[in-house]
Order: C-alpha cells, then structure tokens, then sequence
C-alpha cells in the first residue's frame, strides 16, 4: 500500500488490508510513536491525523488509508525545518505532563490539532478535545497546564 | 480476505450484488473491533469512505437527507438546528476521535439495542432509505431494528441515507452511563415535540431488545395536552401528567439484567429521563410561544 506520513510519501509491503493502521505505522514502518494500548478505540494513545482529522489509527483499516495523509507523533517535531520540538510538545516538557509517556504521543497530536482548530481554548474546550485521551498517571492537570501554555505561546508568538 | 474499494455509488451496489456476504465498513468504529479481536474475518470488506455520496447531507424539502456515513462530528456542527435531537444524541457518542469517523449509517448497520443515533431518530421520525442494483426501500426506522443486532437490510443492500423530519419543534436526548466520555449507554431517551401535528414521538435506547418508542406514553401525552388546551395556553404540563407519562414511558421498557444495569434500574432510569426531557421540551416550547415560567 502507498501513503503519505508526515509528508513523505511511503510504500508498506505484505499489508493485510483488514490490518489496522495502527499496525502498518508501528510494524510495517517502523514508526513507533503511537501506542497499542487497547485496539479498541478507548484509550486514545494511537491517536493520528488521517488527511488532517484526528482518528484512532487501531480503527481505520490499513486499505482505508491507501492514497490518504497521515501524520503521527513523529511528525511534529521539525516542521519548521529545524529538528526543534513543537510548541506542544516543548510545552508537555516544560509543564511536566508526562510521567510514564505511553499516553503522551496521543495526546501531543490531539492538543495539536486543538491549537490548529482554536488557537485561544477555554478549559472547556480542552478537556472535550482531549476526551478521548486516556492517562493512568498525571490525573491531568499538569496536561491542561501544558496545553494552556502552548496556547499562550502560541499566542505571544503571533 | 478481499478489500473492495468502489470508486462510487453504483460501483459499491454492484460490489455488494456481486458479493452479498461483502462487509461494509464505513468509519470502522464497529468493524474493525470486531476484527482486531478476531471476532470477524470477513471473506470481503467493502469499503465506503470513497464514496463521496455517502458523505454529503441535503437540507431542502422537509426532511434532512444524512448520507449513510456523515461522521457524528459533523451532525453536530452542521445540523444543530434542522436535528437538534440527533445532534444532541451525537454529542455523547464516544470521543472526539470516534465521533470524526463513525456515522449513524454504521451505527444503523451495527443495530446495536444502545445506539445512541436510535432515540433520536425515532422521536424525531425517519425513513431508512436503503438500495440495491434491485432498486431503492424506505423503510420507517421502527420497522428497521428487527432483533438484538439485527436490522432489515437484505444481504446485496446498502444504507445510502437517513430522511429524517426537519425538527419543527424542540427535541431532548438524556442518556444514562458510568462517565462522562466514552460510555455506551446503560439506557437513553429521546424525546421530540411536533406542535405542527401535536404529536409527541419518543425513543428508549438499551431498555430492550431493540430501540423502541413509547408509543402509549406518546398517545396519553398527546390527549392531555389537547385536553388542557395547552398547546395554545402554553400553560405548564401538570405534574400528574407528566408522572404518568414517565411511568408508561417506563412501561415500553423490556429491559434485560446486565453487567451495566439491571432491568429495574433501566426502568426507573427511564421513567427519570422521559419526565426530565419533557420538562426541558415544554419549557422550551413555552418560551418560543412568548409565554413560559413568567405567566406560570
Ligand atoms: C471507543 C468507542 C466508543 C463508542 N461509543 C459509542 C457511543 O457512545 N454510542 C454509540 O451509539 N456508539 C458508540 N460506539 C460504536 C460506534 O462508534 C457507532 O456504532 C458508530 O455509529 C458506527 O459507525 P461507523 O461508521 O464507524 O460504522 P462501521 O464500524 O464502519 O460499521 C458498523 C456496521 O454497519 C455496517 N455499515 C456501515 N455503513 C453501512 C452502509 N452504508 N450500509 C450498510 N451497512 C453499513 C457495517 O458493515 C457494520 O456492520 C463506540 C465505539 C467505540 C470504538
Ligand atoms: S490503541 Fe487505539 S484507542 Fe487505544
Ligand atoms: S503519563 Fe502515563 S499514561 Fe499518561
């Protein structure tokens, strides 16, 4: 199958086309970034944006994805040209929102999404983004922390 | 396994005659749980998310026309006011990430007894308008559910729309679950008032084996409110009225014990959520009269 992720455009071999997307991103092109907690749409952690619309990639179906674009955790960092980090994800760093990570990546391409869709969110607004975004470990606060910081940035910066 | 991916409409119903145990998969929210966890292997998946139809929505003439696999995000932005029910209804499905993939096609294909799109569109009235390479049914979506997962479709049919009535009056939707995001429905309530017809229409979700309306609560309610002359007075629903509405609501209930509920808490559930969203549609219906809680 040949897609685009992160703007390259990438060619998978031997897929199954009933096989998840999560499952070609992880096994088939070694990208890692997002997790396999569940496969069954409830924890978020696989979180990804097919032609720019956040989606769990454990429930699009590999031969669904055949000519789309998708962008994953691995594609935040360095947009600008540099390897820097996104505004969201330095942000998740400086505000100390991530404990054991697993969650994180799902999480960082939701928030990013948000900040695209409605650069200044209420509180309102972010905690219904990140509904879907399951954390075992922060409680979340210091998550809607990262996020308004992001979204203040975002704002100082123009 | 086979993946048939029809360029259109014509291509997918020609796909579905050509294979009629072809599963279809439209935002996969419901298929490809099945298939990660090995539920399903199906000999055919066919896909529909090129086709572009299935994605489009007509508001003109006085039903709305879904498309089959319009994504609940966008019933929400799009359609708040011509189905203030299903938009509500919507809003409760899963997360932000289910609700910009699955559709009330796929949630009408899955025929889940807890669908949350099934209260709405049976207080609101619907047809599902479903095809073939034979030709095209509408079929009224009480007549749709059949069974426990189950529906009406023939195996060489497809969803291609819901006709749903444009809301000419205020709509409710009430659910009962565990947390806030993410729960599948222990039960749910739909209510719709239609001033035009003075008729009541109601949908249960999860409170038997298939999504049902209360259709002797519908009928009681419709009397007294024509009784009491309140359609024109926009007088308050008494509350003996509205007592007895929630417990004959209750009373369409034929709910089974488990994991999520047992069948007494459904119905009392039931009955809590029919009095609670008639008081929210009257009041509403009373404020666009010009009258409500000031002449009370
Ligand atoms: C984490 C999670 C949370 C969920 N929460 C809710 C919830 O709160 N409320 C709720 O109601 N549901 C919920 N669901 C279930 C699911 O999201 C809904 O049923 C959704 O409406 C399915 O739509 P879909 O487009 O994804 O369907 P798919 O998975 O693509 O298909 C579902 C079924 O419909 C059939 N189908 C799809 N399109 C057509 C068509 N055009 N013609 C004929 N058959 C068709 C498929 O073959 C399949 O049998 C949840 C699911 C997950 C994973
Ligand atoms: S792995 Fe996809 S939502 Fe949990
Ligand atoms: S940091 Fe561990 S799950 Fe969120």
């Amino acid at each position: 199958m040949t897609f685009t992720v992160n703007g390259r455009e990438q060619e998978a071999d031997d897929v199954w086309e009933g096989e998840s997307l999560l499952y070609v991103l992880r096994e088939r092109l070694g990208l890692p970034g997002s997790k396999n907690a569940c496969e069954q749409g409830e924890c978020g952690s696989c979180t990804v944006r097919l032609d720019g619309v956040p989606v769990c990639a454990c429930l699009v179906a590999a031969g669904q994805a055949e000519g789309r674009e998708v962008v994953t955790v691995e594609g935040l960092a360095g947009r600008s040209g540099t390897a820097e980090l996104s505004v969201v994800q330095q942000a998740f760093v400086d505000a100390g929102a991530v404990q054991c990570g697993f969650c994180t990546p799902g999480l960082l391409v939701a928030a990013d999404d948000l900040l695209e869709r409605v650069p200044q969110p209420s509180d309102a607004d972010i905690r219904e983004a990140l509904s879907g975004n399951l954390c075992r470990c922060t409680g979340y606060e210091k998550i809607l922390d990262a996020v308004r910081l992001a979204a203040a940035r975002t704002g100082e910066g123009g | 396994m086979d993946f048939l991916r029809p360029a259109d409409w014509e291509e997918a119903l020609a796909a579905k005659a050509a294979h009629p145990t072809a599963v279809p998969i439209a935002g996969g929210t419901d298929v490809m749980v099945e298939i990660n966890f090995d539920h399903r292997r199906p000999e055919y998946l066919l896909d529909l998310n090129r086709v572009g139809e299935l994605y489009e929505w007509q508001t003109d003439g006085p039903d709305v026309r879904l498309g089959a696999a319009v994504p609940y995000t966008r019933v929400m932005e799009h359609l708040r006011a011509e189905l203030p029910g299903l938009a509500l209804a919507a809003h409760t499905v899963g997360s932000p990430q289910i609700r910009n993939r699955g559709s009330v096609g796929g949630n009408l294909g899955a025929a889940s007894p807890a669908g949350d799109s099934h209260p709405a569109l049976l207080a609101a009235g619907a047809d599902v308008e479903v095809q073939s390479v034979r030709g095209t049914r509408l079929i009224p979506v009480e007549e749709f559910y059949t069974g426990v997962k189950r529906n009406a479709l023939a195996p060489d049919e497809l969803i291609r729309a819901v006709r749903i009535r444009r809301a000419t009056g205020p709509q409710q939707f009430s659910k009962v679950g565990t947390r806030n995001a993410m729960v599948i429905a222990v039960c749910a309530f739909g209510v719709a008032l239609h001033p035009h017809g003075r008729t009541i229409r109601t949908g249960i979700g999860s409170a038997a084996p298939t999504p049902v309306r209360a259709r002797v609560a519908e009928e009681f309610l419709a009397a007294a409110l024509e009784e009491g002359g309140l359609w024109e007075s926009g007088g308050a629903v008494p509350p003996s009225v509205a007592a007895h509405f929630a417990e004959l609501a209750a009373g369409a209930c034929n709910p089974i014990d488990d994991v999520r509920g047992s069948a007494a808490y459904r119905r009392r559930a039931v009955a809590v959520m029919a009095r609670r969203t008639l008081g929210w549609v009257w009041d509403e219906y009373r404020h666009s009269q010009g009258r409500g809680a000031r002449c009370a």
